[in-house]
C-alpha cells in the first residue's frame, strides 16, 4: 500500500555536509531522492513484465556466416575494391558501398586484441569464476578486425592468475561445440583457448 | 545563398509481409544505393545522415547504434530522430537550411515481421501508470477516435469503407503495395468489429521495407536530375494523455498543416493542393485528416470518397499510392514511403498511379496510437 | 577518412546562444517521474532565462533508451513534462552521446531561421528499470552474433580500457586518478550524487568489477534532468547581457562492427572534434579552449576524450593529469563541475549537464567551482552507442 512521500529538501548521500553553496543552479532545485528501503516499500509503483519477443532476420551475410559455423567454420568476406578481408561477414562494404561477396574461409586461430576478466553479471551480481570476454583478431583477416568472444581453459580465478594464462597479442584458437550440438549460433564456439607454447604477436 | 530546398533522390524497397531473404542492414543498404543513385551521388558527398527509429521496433536497445554501415556513413556526422519520418525529414530541412549541410541523407525502414507480438509492443507505449494497467487492446484508442469523429461530423461508416476500397485499389497499380485488392464496400464493413465501429480491414497492415531520401540545397538541386521542392515543413505534438485531447476532429494535423501551408504560402489549400499522401493508418484517418488540413470541409470529407472526387481521376486526388491500407504500414518508415510516393508523382514518373497536373503535393503524418504527433510537408515542381 | 582530415561542413548562416540552464538533483532513485523532474529542469532553465513556457516556440527532447522507462515511444511520453505538448516536439538521438546532442540539435531549429527561443530537456529514470538498469543495455549488442554470448555492459568498457593501457603503457593508478579529481570536485555541486573526498588508493581498493575496471573508476546509476533555453542573436541579446555562443558543433558515428576498430583511441571523437573546432574557428585547441567538460562514464574516458579532442597528446593523458593539468585550477580544468563521476549519470541528462556547467563557467557564476582566469572558451563532449559515437559543442563568450 502506498503512502504519500512530500518531496521535501535532499538527504544528501555523501559524505559531504550539507551547506549552502554558492554556485548556480541557484533556485531550489527539485528530485527527492530515495533510499533503497523507501524505494521498495513506501513508494507506490506499478509493474510491467515486458512481453516483447522478436524473430531476427539474419540475411544474406549473417545467415551464411552462421551457417558456417555450425559446420565448424569461419567465414569472411573480402572488399574486391579495398582489399579488406573482415568478419563478420557483410554483404556490402561499408566503407565502399559496393557488394561485398568474395567469401573466404578463414582459420579457426586468431590473436587477443584485447581482454577483460569480469566479476559480476549483468544486474551486478559476484561471479565466483570470472568471465573472460576478449576481441579476437581471426588470422587471415586485415588487422584490427575482430570480433567479441569469450576465452576459456583457463585455470584459477584471481586477476593475476588470468593474466599469467592471457595477454593481449597471445594467439588463440576456437574451441568448438560437437558438431551434433551445434546450432548455427556464435556460441557454436565454445570459447578461444590460448595456444600454449606460441610467440605473441603485435 | 538560398533557403530552397529539395528533395534530389528517393530510394526504397518494395514492401512485403514478409522478408526473410535480408536482414534490415542489406535491406538499408539497397535503399541507400538506389536513393544516391537516383540523385546522381555517392555516399560520400552526403554531408549528413539521419535515421529515424525507435528501439522497441527494432528489439535493439539504443538502436541508433546499427545505423551508420548501411548508409555508408561511417566515421560521419550521424544522428537518430527518434519520432516521425517528417520529423526526420524537418531535420535535414533544418541542417541544409543552417548553412552546414548540401546534401542530407534521411532514413527509415520497418521489420514489422520480425516483431513477434506487436501489441506487446504498442500497450507499451501507454502511461504505465494510468493508462496500462487497464489492458485494453491498444487499437481501442483509434475505435474511440472514429466513434467521436463519425458522431460530430455525420460522416458514415460507408464513406470509411469507401477509403479501404479506393486505396486498396488504387494500391495494384503500385509495385512497391503489399496490399492491392479489388473490394467493394460491404466487404469491408462485413469484416470484423475489432474495436467498433472500427473493422478489421479498416486497419491497414503491417509490411517490411526500408526507404531512403536525399534532400539538397539549392546548389545541390541544381546538379540533381530531378528534385522535387520542398516548400513547407511543419511538425507538432498534441497532448500524450488520452484523457485531454479534442477527439473529434485531429488538432495536430490541422496545427502541423498550417505551418506547412504558411511557409509555402498556401492560404487556400482545398484549392492549391493537387494531390496528397495522407496519413490512413485507420481508414477514418484519411478523412479526418483531409480535414484538419482543410482539404474538405468539417464533415465533407466522407461525402467527397462517395461521391468519387478523391480517386485517382477525381478533382483532389487522395493516397493515390494506395496509402497505408494499400501500400502496408511500416511505423515511422510510413511517412517517408508516402514523401517517395508524392516525389514521384511530381516528377511525372508514378506509372499507373500518376495524377494529372501534380504540381503541388501535400504529405501529412500521424504517429499512430497513443500519439497525437503528426508532420506535414508541402512539395512543388517548382 | 575525409572526415577526420578536414571539416565536413559549410558555415553556419545564424548565430545560436544558451540563454538558460537548469537541473534537477541527481540522485539514485528519484520520487519523481522522469516527467516530473524534465518539469523541474525546465522551470528553472526557463526561470533563468526569463522566457515563459507559451514563449517557447519549439523543444527538443533527449533520453537514451527506452527502456530504461520501460515506455515505447518514451520521448512522446515525456512531452508535457518538457514542455513540448501543442508544439514543435522532437526527440533526437545518438546513445550516450544524447546530452551534448540535444544542444546540437537545438542549435540546428535556431540556425536554421525556423525558430528564435528552443527549450532542450535532457532526462534521464534509470531506477524503474528492475532489478537493475543494466537489463536495458543487454539488448544494445548484435542481437545475433553478440547477445547469445550474454554480454554485459561493462564487458565492452574494460575491453577498451585494457587496450588503451595496453597501448600506451598506461597505469590503472593513472587512471583512478580521474575519480579522485571529479568526486572531490564534485563536492562543490549542488546537484550531486557521488561527491566524495578519496585517494587513489581508496578507488584501487574498491573491487574489481571487470578488470581492470574497479567499482569506483565506474560512474553510478542515476535519475535526473537538465535543461538548456537557446535563442537567436536578437532574441539572445534582448534577454542577456551575457549570452553565452555556440561556436560550433560536431558530430560522428563510428562503424557498428566495433570489433573491427582501433579500440585505443576514440577516432569518432576526434572528427567530431575537428567538425566543431572548425566552425568555431578553433586552430590551437589547446591555446583556445580554457575548460573542457569531457564524457566521464567511466574513468578511463575522460582521458581518452581528451586525446581525441585533441587536448593531450595520444596516450599522454594520464601523465598530463598526474602533473596536476587538469586540476580546477590548472593549466586546463577538466570537469571543473564533477563530471558524470561525481556529480551523477542519468545518462542524456548527465551530458546536458556539462553544458550547463560551460554556460555557468563561461559567465563566471559558477560560485565554489568557479575556475580561475575567467574562461572565454569551452568544449563539452559527450559520447555513447557501441563506443562509436562523439559529440562536440564549443561554447564561448564572444
Amino acid at each position: 500500500m502506498a503512502r504519500t512521500v512530500t518531496p521535501g529538501p535532499r538527504r544528501r548521500p555523501t559524505t559531504a555536509s550539507p551547506r549552502m553553496i554558492d554556485a548556480p543552479p541557484r533556485l531550489p532545485m527539485r528530485g527527492t531522492g530515495l533510499s533503497e528501503a523507501e524505494f521498495q516499500k513506501t513508494v507506490a509503483t506499478v509493474e510491467w513484465v515486458p512481453a516483447l519477443e522478436y524473430g531476427w532476420d539474419t540475411g544474406e551475410a549473417i545467415g551464411r556466416f552462421l551457417a558456417g559455423l555450425r559446420a565448424g567454420k569461419i567465414y569472411g568476406v573480402r572488399c574486391r575494391r579495398c582489399g579488406r578481408t573482415v568478419t563478420p561477414p557483410r554483404a556490402f562494404c561499408e566503407l565502399d558501398f559496393k557488394p561485398m561477396d568474395e567469401w573466404v574461409e578463414l582459420p579457426p586461430t586468431g590473436t587477443v586484441n584485447t581482454f577483460s576478466v569480469c566479476y559480476v553479471t549483468w544486474d551486478m551480481k559476484p561471479l565466483r569464476k570470472p568471465q573472460v570476454p576478449a576481441v579476437i583478431e581471426i588470422d587471415g583477416t586485415t588487422p584490427r578486425v575482430g570480433f567479441l568472444h569469450l576465452l576459456g581453459g583457463l585455470r584459477g580465478t584471481s586477476v593475476e592468475a588470468v593474466h599469467r594464462q592471457v595477454q593481449i597479442g597471445m594467439p588463440v584458437r576456437a574451441v568448438w561445440k560437437p558438431a551434433r550440438e551445434r546450432s548455427g549460433a556464435i556460441t557454436d564456439i565454445l570459447y578461444f583457448e590460448p595456444v600454449r607454447g606460441k610467440g605473441r604477436k603485435a | 545563398m538560398s533557403d530552397h530546398v529539395a528533395i534530389v533522390g528517393i530510394g526504397s524497397t518494395p514492401l512485403r509481409t514478409l522478408s526473410p531473404d535480408q536482414s534490415y542492414r542489406e535491406m538499408v543498404f539497397a535503399a541507400a544505393a538506389r536513393a544516391y543513385a537516383d540523385a546522381g551521388v555517392t555516399h560520400r558527398d552526403i554531408d549528413s545522415f539521419i535515421s529515424v527509429a525507435e528501439d522497441l521496433h527494432e528489439g535493439t536497445s539504443i538502436t541508433d547504434e546499427y545505423t551508420p554501415d548501411q548508409l555508408g556513413a561511417v566515421l560521419r556526422p550521424v544522428q537518430t530522430v527518434a519520432g516521425d519520418g517528417l520529423q526526420g525529414v524537418a531535420t535535414a530541412f533544418m541542417l541544409i537550411r543552417s548553412g552546414i549541410a548540401d546534401l542530407v541523407a534521411v532514413e527509415a525502414h520497418c521489420k514489422s515481421s520480425n516483431i513477434l507480438r506487436h501489441e506487446a509492443v504498442l500497450e507499451m507505449a501507454f502511461d504505465p501508470l494510468y493508462e496500462r494497467p487497464l489492458q485494453v487492446y491498444p487499437h481501442y484508442v483509434a475505435g474511440l477516435e472514429m466513434r467521436r469523429f463519425l458522431h460530430e461530423t455525420g460522416t458514415t461508416e460507408e464513406a470509411v469503407a469507401q477509403v479501404v476500397v479506393k486505396n486498396r485499389r488504387n494500391a495494384l497499380g503500385n509495385q512497391a503495395a503489399a496490399f492491392g485488392a479489388m473490394l467493394a464496400a460491404d466487404d469491408v464493413l462485413a469484416s470484423d468489429p475489432l474495436c467498433e465501429p472500427l473493422r478489421a480491414l479498416e486497419i491497414s497492415a503491417y509490411a517490411d521495407g526500408a526507404v531512403v531520401l536525399v534532400l539538397g540545397s539549392a546548389e545541390a538541386a541544381r546538379r540533381a536530375p530531378r528534385p522535387v521542392w520542398l516548400r513547407g515543413v511543419g511538425w507538432i505534438s498534441g497532448s500524450p494523455w488520452l484523457g485531454t485531447r479534442p477527439w473529434g476532429a485531429a488538432s495536430y494535423a490541422a496545427a502541423a498543416a498550417e505551418k506547412a501551408y504558411a511557409m509555402a504560402g498556401v492560404t487556400d489549400p482545398a484549392n492549391e493542393i493537387r494531390f496528397a499522401e495522407i496519413d490512413d493508418t485507420y481508414a477514418y484517418k484519411e478523412l479526418q485528416h483531409m480535414e484538419a488540413a482543410r482539404l474538405a470541409p468539417r464533415g465533407g470529407a466522407g461525402r467527397m470518397t462517395l461521391a468519387g472526387e478523391t480517386g485517382r481521376g477525381g478533382a483532389l486526388p487522395v493516397n493515390p499510392s494506395g496509402g497505408s491500407l494499400g501500400m502496408g504500414y511500416c511505423f515511422d518508415a510510413t511517412a517517408l514511403y508516402r514523401t517517395a510516393e508524392a516525389v514521384r508523382q511530381i516528377r511525372g514518373e508514378a506509372g499507373r498511379q500518376q495524377v494529372r497536373g501534380a504540381t503541388l503535393g501535400l504529405v501529412l503524418s500521424w504517429r499512430g496510437v497513443p500519439t497525437q504527433t503528426g508532420g506535414a510537408l508541402v512539395l512543388a515542381a517548382a | 577518412m575525409r572526415a577526420t582530415e578536414a571539416p565536413l561542413l559549410g558555415k553556419p548562416r545564424r548565430r545560436v546562444a544558451v540563454v538558460g540552464a537548469g537541473m534537477s538533483l541527481f540522485v539514485r532513485r528519484a520520487l519523481e517521474t522522469g516527467k516530473e523532474l524534465s518539469y523541474y529542469a525546465a522551470s528553472q532553465a526557463l526561470e533563468t532565462a526569463g522566457v515563459k513556457r507559451r514563449e517557447i516556440e519549439a523543444v527538443v527532447m533527449v533520453t537514451a533508451p527506452d527502456a530504461f522507462d520501460g515506455v515505447h515511444m518514451k520521448g512522446e511520453w515525456l512531452l508535457d513534462g518538457a514542455g513540448g505538448a501543442g508544439k514543435p516536439y522532437m526527440r533526437t538521438y545518438v546513445g550516450g552521446g544524447s546530452g551534448v546532442f540535444g544542444l546540437i540539435s537545438g542549435w540546428t531549429l535556431v540556425a536554421s531561421g525556423l525558430f528564435d527561443l528552443v527549450l532542450v530537456i535532457g532526462e534521464e529514470k534509470m531506477s524503474s528499470c528492475q532489478p537493475h538498469p543494466q537489463g536495458a543495455f543487454l539488448t544494445i549488442f548484435d542481437h545475433t552474433i553478440e547477445r547469445p554470448l550474454g554480454p554485459n555492459l561493462l564487458w565492452i568498457f574494460a575491453l577498451e580500457q585494457h587496450r588503451y593501457m595496453a597501448t600506451y603503457g598506461i597505469r590503472n593508478e593513472d587512471i583512478a586518478l580521474v575519480s579522485v579529481k571529479n568526486k572531490r570536485n564534485a563536492l562543490d555541486h549542488p546537484a550531486a550524487q557521488v561527491a566524495a573526498n578519496l585517494t587513489v588508493n581508496d578507488v584501487l581498493a574498491s573491487e574489481v568489477v571487470a578488470w581492470p575496471v574497479h567499482r569506483l573508476m565506474v560512474s553510478p546509476v542515476s535519475d535526473g534532468a537538465a535543461a538548456l533555453v537557446l535563442a537567436s542573436e536578437t532574441v539572445a541579446r534582448r534577454l542577456t547581457d551575457k549570452p553565452v555562443w555556440i561556436q560550433g558543433v560536431g558530430w560522428s558515428l563510428d562503424t557498428s562492427y566495433w570489433g573491427n576498430r582501433d579500440l585505443a583511441y576514440p577516432r569518432y571523437v576526434e572528427a567530431a572534434a575537428r567538425m566543431a573546432y572548425a566552425m568555431a574557428g578553433v586552430t590551437e585547441p589547446r591555446k583556445q579552449i580554457h575548460i573542457a567538460e569531457p564524457y566521464d562514464p567511466f574513468a578511463y574516458k575522460e582521458l581518452h576524450h581528451l586525446e581525441g579532442l585533441l587536448l593531450a597528446d595520444k596516450g599522454q593523458a594520464p601523465e598530463d593529469l598526474a602533473q596536476g593539468r587538469f586540476e580546477r585550477t590548472g593549466p586546463l580544468p577538466v570537469c571543473p563541475s564533477g563530471g558524470l563521476m561525481g556529480v551523477g549519470n542519468p545518462i542524456a541528462a548527465a551530458g546536458v549537464m556539462k553544458v550547463c556547467e560551460l554556460f555557468w563557467q563561461l559567465r563566471g557564476e559558477a560560485g565554489r567551482r568557479q575556475v580561475p582566469g575567467k574562461p572565454e572558451r569551452g568544449v563539452a563532449q559527450a559520447w555513447g552507442d557501441l563506443m562509436q559515437i562523439g559529440t562536440v559543442a564549443v561554447l564561448g563568450i564572444h
